[in-house]
């Protein structure tokens, strides 16, 4: 089981902050992928990852990155800090 | 090097007055102060700012060591705030401390390029017309490249 967080529109688009998702994805990308099946809501925030960014255990990474032993993986628009 | 990520206002001359106490290595002390500014004309109601707690510390504390292993600095700060703010509050500062201006001066910039792009922060507006998140905008991303 990993965590799964939303931020931003992401997290309006989908509904939810945070959630325990039980995955075998070995990458981000076969992630999305899963959850983009799973209903419209997921998939109408994940149509376009360009607009998106990933952390894997609260690092900034790419959609590629593996997922074998990561914990907590967030998705969320390009940031505006600052 | 310190980070402090807070829903509450902060006393900016105090926050200064901290940093510069007992300062003896340091001859120049640089501050920035990011405002909310209504670009609505007088439209916007507030500004709501969501973070990645955890994630904020750590990419801040990267940000900033990654600024005292560039420039010769003796101490740096960033206060950043999140929830409910309102036109003409103060959102986040940034102080720098070091021996010569121009490592403060560079450090304080290369911080504040950086937290605008690099640091997880969310800006939503509210405007009478309804709510939208801020756009990241592209030259803030091109502004990462001159460092």
């Amino acid at each position: 089981m990993i965590d799964v967080l939303y931020f931003a529109w992401v997290r309006e688009r989908i509904g939810l902050p945070r959630e325990k998702v039980e995955t075998n994805a070995e990458t981000v990308v076969d992630l999305v992928e899963e959850l983009k099946a799973r209903e419209e809501r997921y998939a109408a925030a994940f149509a376009d990852i360009s607009a998106l960014r990933v952390a894997v255990d609260q690092e900034l990474t790419d959609f590629s990155a593996p997922l074998k032993g990561a914990r907590e993986i967030a998705f969320f628009p390009p940031m505006t800090g600052g | 090097m310190a980070v402090r990520i807070q829903e509450q206002s902060f006393d900016l001359g105090a926050e200064i007055e901290k940093f510069a106490a007992g300062r003896r290595d340091a001859g120049a002390i640089v501050s920035f102060t990011g405002v909310v500014r209504d670009d609505a004309d007088g439209q916007l109601d507030r500004m709501e700012i969501e973070h990645y707690p955890g994630m904020t510390e750590r990419a801040i504390a990267a940000i900033e060591a990654e600024a005292v292993s560039r420039w010769n600095l003796t101490e740096a700060l960033v206060i950043h705030r999140y929830g409910v703010l309102r036109p003409g509050e103060r959102i986040m500062m940034v102080a720098t401390a070091s021996r010569h201006r121009m490592d403060a001066f560079a450090a304080a910039e290369f911080l504040m390029d950086y937290l605008k792009s690099r640091a997880p922060f969310w800006k939503k507006e509210f405007t009478k017309d309804g709510a939208e998140w801020v756009a990241a905008k592209e030259e803030d991303e091109a502004a990462l490249s001159r460092w």
